[in-house]
């Protein structure tokens, strides 16, 4: 009798810890949701105003206190196309030989630990490294292509990590299936591993750029400009960019009050693309994930 | 017969040749990383023909643009680096693993499915909105909060840098927990340990050296991360007292100063010196990370 009520006693004693231990997991969960979205809410809500046709449609006036930010738009899509030109190709070539090529060893560890040791590397360390060798040593000077291949560079083992998941997706069936019809490895990668693999490498690629369009360190001192009130006409011109526009209007303006509304927009207009682009990619990894299992 | 084989060697020549430029391509992951170093190292050296390394690493005082006497001591921004960088993981630390925690224990498939994607998005915040919303969000959140002038402070730096840091923590660490094997915890189950016991006697225990990485990667992050704490610490650079103060990180002061700085100068060169420091600290933390997980990863094989 006297054990029975004491491990009653107990087991309401652990039923609490239980109800109370997810209770506090279940706060932790909240407050992260919370902080995110009221981030969203007070972009979207102070920088809504600023939004308008013209403000992305034209250049910034008035010593960058009125008109838009066209040319940081258009300069980023452009060091982002380098970026992807140059690091797409590299990044799918580099994922095939790990999955394809590759065999365990030495060698193979050396470059994964590489990959992932890259990734962990600061931003304002590949600004440095671009620096050095694309505006100095290269002699691309500051320039939308030193920004861009910088970008590149950062965005390498994102883009090879992302394709190897793709990679691995394909089934060993589609692979054993070509080479015993006596294809050569080449054969069987190009008809029967790449097709398949394609969307979400490209997915993953996607949402690399749209990281790396949003850096800001890494293109400070390889060819972002302060104030350029016309579009770039070539590669070689330096370029404004929508994340250090957004850096200098909350700081460095000589009117930080008056550009605080344009400063909104401006973050307002870079939050809205990565999240589009973000949530294109989970829409498209969810269909991907459906075809595969049936 | 022979044109087969003629075919074949010449099929073999482009197969091999096909390969060799995939190899190439993996290779250049070790070429980058290895020139980084390289090429940081090279630009660093010349700083210090002037500056003794002593001074560099002891010293507490930074000026640089002194005509008397410039000076070139790492130690204050260091020390603010650490700083905002602990005070983040203090807060990002547990709240990261009691999400993913959350994740592996006790959401259902539905709301991991939601949940999930919305840690994603909070990874692909640029840092420079980030930095944004600490001036113009939590900044005067903090100065209304203690009183001060203004928030531009290593609190607001470690609050911001949590935020960037935790995505990184609660995929890391529910990786681990979602690893440990099914049967640890089919037999705490059974021997009538309830969920919560389970999670905190069994599951945390097995995958504590993944959850231990998950901190070092959020380190690294946090250690290297500029845009931010460049817009929300206030850049103050005397040697930081307290998390109410400015102070200026190693990131801070090459992004401040790198833009002013006549090229091939001592302090040019002392610029690349300090990016020479980050890329080795940071190295070496995710070193230490990946050395761990793959520890783990062979352990729970």
């Amino acid at each position: 009798m006297k054990t029975s009520v004491k491990k009653s006693g107990r087991n309401f004693r652990s039923q609490l810890a239980e109800f109370l231990g997810f209770l506090v997991l279940r706060i932790a969960v909240y407050s992260v949701l919370f902080v995110l979205l009221y981030f969203f809410y007070d972009l979207g809500s102070k920088g809504l105003g600023a939004i308008s046709w013209e403000f992305l449609s034209q250049v910034p006036r008035r010593g960058m206190t009125e008109g838009g930010i066209l040319p940081a738009i258009v300069g980023t899509f452009l060091v982002t196309l380098i970026t992807a030109l140059f690091a797409v190709p590299l990044g799918l070539a580099a994922a095939i030989y790990l999955n394809e090529y590759a065999r365990a060893g030495r060698l193979t560890r050396l470059i994964r630990l590489s990959i992932r040791n890259l990734a962990g590397v600061p931003s304002i360390v590949y600004g440095l490294f671009g620096v050095i060798l694309f505006v100095n040593m290269l002699k691309f000077g500051t320039s939308i292509l030193s920004a861009g291949l910088t970008l590149g560079l950062l965005t390498l083992p994102w883009t090879i990590t992302a394709s190897e998941e793709a990679l691995k997706a394909v089934p060993d069936s589609f692979r054993e299936g070509a080479l015993a019809l006596g294809a050569t490895k080449w054969q069987m990668i190009r008809t029967n591993v790449l097709p398949y693999s394609i969307p979400g490498m490209l997915t993953g690629a996607v949402l690399g750029l749209a990281r790396a369009a949003g850096e800001t360190a890494p293109i400070m001192f390889t060819g972002a400009a302060f104030y350029l009130p016309f579009l770039p006409r070539s590669l070689k011109d330096q370029f404004m960019a929508l994340p250090y526009h957004l850096y200098i209007m909350a700081t460095q303006h000589h009117a930080i009050d008056k550009a605080r509304s344009l400063a909104y927009g401006t973050a307002l207009v870079l939050i809205v693309f990565v999240v589009l682009f973000n949530l294109g990619a989970i829409v498209v990894r969810a269909r991907l994930r459906k075809k595969w299992r049936s | 017969m022979t044109s087969v084989k003629k075919k074949g060697l010449l099929g073999d020549l482009k197969e091999s040749l096909i390969q060799k430029v995939f190899q190439t391509s993996g290779l250049l992951a070790i070429i980058v990383l290895l020139g980084i170093f390289a090429l940081l190292l090279y630009t660093s050296i010349p700083a210090f023909r002037e500056v003794s390394l002593k001074e560099f690493l002891t010293s507490s005082r930074w000026d640089p643009t002194s005509p008397e006497r410039p000076e070139y001591g790492l130690l204050s921004m260091l020390a603010s680096t650490v700083m905002v960088t602990l005070g983040a993981l203090l807060i990002a630390f547990p709240v990261g693993v009691a999400v993913a925690a959350y994740l592996s224990d006790v959401a259902s498939p539905r709301v991991r499915e939601i949940i999930k994607p919305v840690v994603e998005l909070l990874a692909a915040i640029p840092s420079v909105v980030v930095g944004f919303l600490g001036i113009t969000l939590v900044g005067p959140l903090i100065a209304r909060i203690f009183n001060l002038s203004h928030g531009l402070t290593a609190l607001n730096g470690s609050l911001l840098l949590a935020v960037m840091a935790l995505p990184t923590i609660i995929s890391i660490s529910e990786d681990s927990l979602n690893a440990v094997p099914v049967s640890f915890v089919e037999a705490s189950l059974a021997l009538g340990a309830n969920r919560w016991q389970t999670l905190i006697r069994v599951k945390i225990p097995a995958a504590i050296s993944g959850i231990i990485a998950s901190l070092m990667l959020g380190m690294g992050r946090a250690i290297g991360e500029t845009m931010t704490v460049l817009m929300a610490t206030g850049n103050a650079r005397s040697f930081p007292h307290g998390f109410l103060q400015s102070v200026r990180t190693l990131t801070a002061t090459i992004a401040i100063e790198l833009g002013e700085v006549p090229y091939y100068t001592t302090h040019y060169y002392a610029l690349f010196a300090i990016g020479l420091v980050l890329f080795i600290m940071t190295f070496f933390v995710n070193l230490a990370a990946d050395i761990i997980l793959e520890k783990q990863k062979r352990k729970l094989q």
